[in-house]
């Protein structure tokens, strides 16, 4: 049986995108209010999941060529390797660190964390996992 | 407000359980992710609930909540998710090869 | 310096990751993983080396000083554990090279290996009770996925039982650090012992503290052991040795640390309870290894008899007696191991665990054969080998606890010595003794795979033979858990 779905395919194409730049935004905003790596991973997710919703399988996969087994394993080696990197500064493991650069349009004070980066680990994890868990009962055909 | 929490900790709890005994697969699930979330809403509860502001340093703002359970309850929420999830692709799995989610036939002592 | 405390868990989980990314290279996949094990060995023995010069190390994650940080405490009974899971962990591996297969060895089964030797690493070092619960959940999640890989029906049906009772119990221990921390207000085990002391062990905190006993027991198969019997018969030989070496120690650690370093005020109560269980843990466990005639079974009952044994001893609560229970918590991670392999090496041959269908297998299989007898030695504790050492400190603590109690239960851990060693005589008398069964052809083979056995046999004879060496190691190792104060002193240095 064939669904006629050219509203949700319609409305995917357009909300998708507007879910995605949430998602980025709430990802970076979690360093001092609610957000973080966690939440806009799984923000993320549910962009991917409307995509393979509204469109064929197939087709999704050859749009975003990722290996999500892959990309969760990607995310857990930054996360683990930001705490590695206070080894070679002395300090405990997973120390981190905070300052204020003066970045072209960014302006000037910006704060960068070195959180960040380890909460970038666990965004491409969250995200890697939860497609990984969707895809691997939905993938069953019968 | 803490004895509100109990009483809807100790419902969570009982249904909980009550899903546990039943016996169909499906339930079970359901019945382990309420378990969890009693056990989280229990931890949050445990440590005082509304005593402060957030526990985000801010100007002018002396009493803090303990942020503690904030991130424990978190981090049980995580495992509590990853662990429901595979347990759910566990079962439709155990469905698909078994032909069957009902607990009773899934009881063997034949040790193939 | 402090920074090597973390490398025993660190090491295992950026292999495992980096094993993730080598999905089709298997050759790579096992040399990876080997080299970061022997490495990890080797990382553990350092440690053994730095805690005998200087005493208890830590390390304060991120900066945090304790009580309000995570800490990992490095201290001698932690490392010995570790040391002894990740060299039986190397001899595993070995033999899961021989034996796994390409399906299993396709579908991550290295990676989830490294993961769960991370867990039991974390769990043996962490001085954080919540961060105990998270390192358990790496190890409980590793060994779901280990269990049902491969997928066969058997598979399948037990882990769902494994999964679920674990899952109980996650949220039972999670329910009891929101007790704990609700009472105390504190989650460090250091800081811990020192409330619980200051607030004296009754009341609510009595009830946290059986909680705790409650959770611990499902993991170690304490009295509560229904689940093990069968999720330990359904994965292959390789994963099944390695959850019978490690898992269930994890359990029986978690309930030395907390009953010795954090509800050790109320020794008449808690201890003496314990004591019980672990009494009728040993007699239902034995009847079980007599009773039944599967290989598989009467393996699986007999790692519920030694952790009996091994807690029956914990509460005792002596000197003498936890010597005794760290020696034997060594010698039966390997032991519980070495039976296992060999265990799988036989049904391998015989292509069944019945013991019908098995027989005559001395002719062709001698080495096997001799190894199995040897470990069934062993395991009852004779002499040269290791399990004389720890048994006999067990029970001489246990008999100079002067009362009426603790005589019945050596009593009883006595017999059930005894019928340990029949039970495991029982399958070397049918499987190598009997008759030839002509009904079974014994083809399954077993060539290469032996070697493993045969150095965690060597080591089981080291381990007895050079226990006089490693007593000061145990001794170190056992005071803490005596004395709490010197723990806590160590953590929070004040």
């Amino acid at each position: 049986m064939k669904i006629n779905d050219v509203i949700l395919q319609t409305i995917t194409k357009a909300v998708s995108f507007i879910i995605l730049a949430f998602s980025i935004f709430i990802f970076l905003a979690g360093h001092n209010n609610p957000g973080g790596g966690f939440i806009g991973g799984l923000i993320t997710a549910s962009a991917f999941v409307l995509l393979y919703l509204a469109f064929d399988m197939e087709f999704i996969k050859s749009v975003i060529p990722i290996d999500y087994i892959k990309l969760t394993a990607l995310g857990l080696l930054i996360a683990v390797l930001t705490g590695v990197g206070s080894f070679i500064f002395g300090q405990p493991f997973l120390s981190h660190t905070f300052g204020y650069f003066d970045l072209p349009l960014l302006g000037e004070k910006t704060e960068l964390a070195t959180a960040v980066i380890f909460d970038l680990g666990v965004y491409f994890t969250v995200v890697g996992i939860t497609m990984t868990i969707i895809l691997t009962i939905g993938e069953d055909q019968s | 407000m803490e004895v509100l929490m109990s009483v809807v900790i100790g419902l969570l709890f009982t249904i909980g359980t009550y899903l546990l005994l039943t016996r169909t697969l499906l339930r079970i699930i359901l019945g382990t992710s309420l378990l969890s979330h009693g056990a989280h809403l229990l931890l949050i509860t445990m440590a005082g609930l509304k005593t402060g502001a957030p526990p985000i340093l801010n100007e002018g703002v002396t009493e803090y909540v303990d942020p503690l359970p904030q991130a424990l309850i978190l981090t049980s929420i995580v495992i509590s998710f990853g662990v429901t999830s595979f347990f759910l692709v566990l079962a439709y799995r155990a469905y698909k090869e078994l032909g069957t989610d009902d607990m009773d036939r899934l009881r063997g002592n034949d040790h193939e | 310096m402090s920074n090597f405390i973390i490398l025993p868990i660190l090491i295992p989980i950026l292999t495992g990751i980096l094993l993730v990314f080598f999905r089709t290279k298997i050759t790579l996949q096992k040399w990876l993983s080997v080299i970061a094990l022997i490495l990890n060995t080797l990382n553990a023995g350092y440690l053994i080396y730095i805690v005998n010069q200087k005493g208890i190390q830590t390390l304060e994650i991120g900066g945090w000083k304790p009580p309000f940080g995570i800490v990992f405490v490095a201290d001698m009974f932690a490392l010995l554990l570790v040391f002894t899971t990740n060299i039986i962990a190397i001899f595993c591996l070995w033999y899961a090279f021989k034996t796994i297969g390409k399906g299993r060895e396709s579908y991550f089964f290295y990676p989830f290996f490294q993961f769960l030797i991370a867990g039991v690493s974390g769990s043996f070092l962490t001085g954080d009770i919540f961060n105990l619960f998270v390192f358990f959940e790496v190890m409980l999640i590793s060994s779901y996925v280990l269990i049902v890989l491969g997928g066969r029906k058997i598979q399948l049906r037990e882990s769902i039982k494994y999964v679920l009772v674990n899952i109980v119990s996650s949220i039972l221990f999670v329910s009891s650090v929101a007790f704990l921390y609700g009472i105390t207000g504190t989650l460090n085990i250091a800081d811990l012992s020192v409330k619980v002391t200051q607030l004296g062990l009754n009341g609510p905190l009595l009830v946290v503290a059986f909680l705790f006993l409650i959770v611990f027991s499902l993991k170690a198969a304490l009295f509560v052991y229904f689940w093990l019997p069968g999720s330990y018969s359904a994965p292959p030989a390789a994963i099944a040795a390695i959850f019978s070496a490690l898992l269930t120690k994890v359990g029986i650690y978690a309930i030395i640390r907390t009953f010795s370093i954090i509800f050790y005020q109320e020794p008449q109560i808690t201890h003496q309870f314990i004591a019980w269980i672990a009494a009728l843990t040993m007699i239902l466990g034995v009847i079980g290894a007599v009773a039944y005639n599967n290989v598989k079974q009467i393996l699986a009952y007999n790692v519920i008899t030694s952790v009996g044994f091994i807690v029956f001893g914990f509460a005792v609560f002596s000197k003498d007696a936890l010597e005794g229970v760290i020696f034997y918590l060594i010698h039966d991670m390997n032991i519980k191991a070495l039976l296992f392999l060999a265990g799988g090496a036989l049904i391998t041959i015989a292509g069944s665990s019945q013991l019908k269908d098995m027989g005559g297998f001395i002719k062709k299989h001698a080495l096997l054969g001799w190894i199995l007898f040897i470990t069934a030695l062993a395991l009852a504790g004779i002499p040269p080998l290791s399990g004389f050492i720890g048994k006999l400190l067990i029970l001489k603590g246990a008999l100079a606890a002067n009362s009426i109690t603790f005589y019945w239960f050596t009593g009883i851990a006595l017999l059930s010595s005894l019928l340990v060693l029949y039970s495991v005589t029982k399958i070397f008398m049918n499987a190598f003794w009997k008759e030839p069964n002509t009904n079974v052809e014994s083809n399954g083979n077993i060539k290469g795979i032996l070697a493993p056995c045969i150095v965690l046999l060597l080591f089981s004879v080291i381990l007895g033979v050079g226990a006089e060496w490693l007593y000061p190691f145990v001794e170190k190792a056992a005071a803490p858990l005596m004395d709490p104060s010197i723990y806590i002193d160590a953590v929070l240095k004040e």
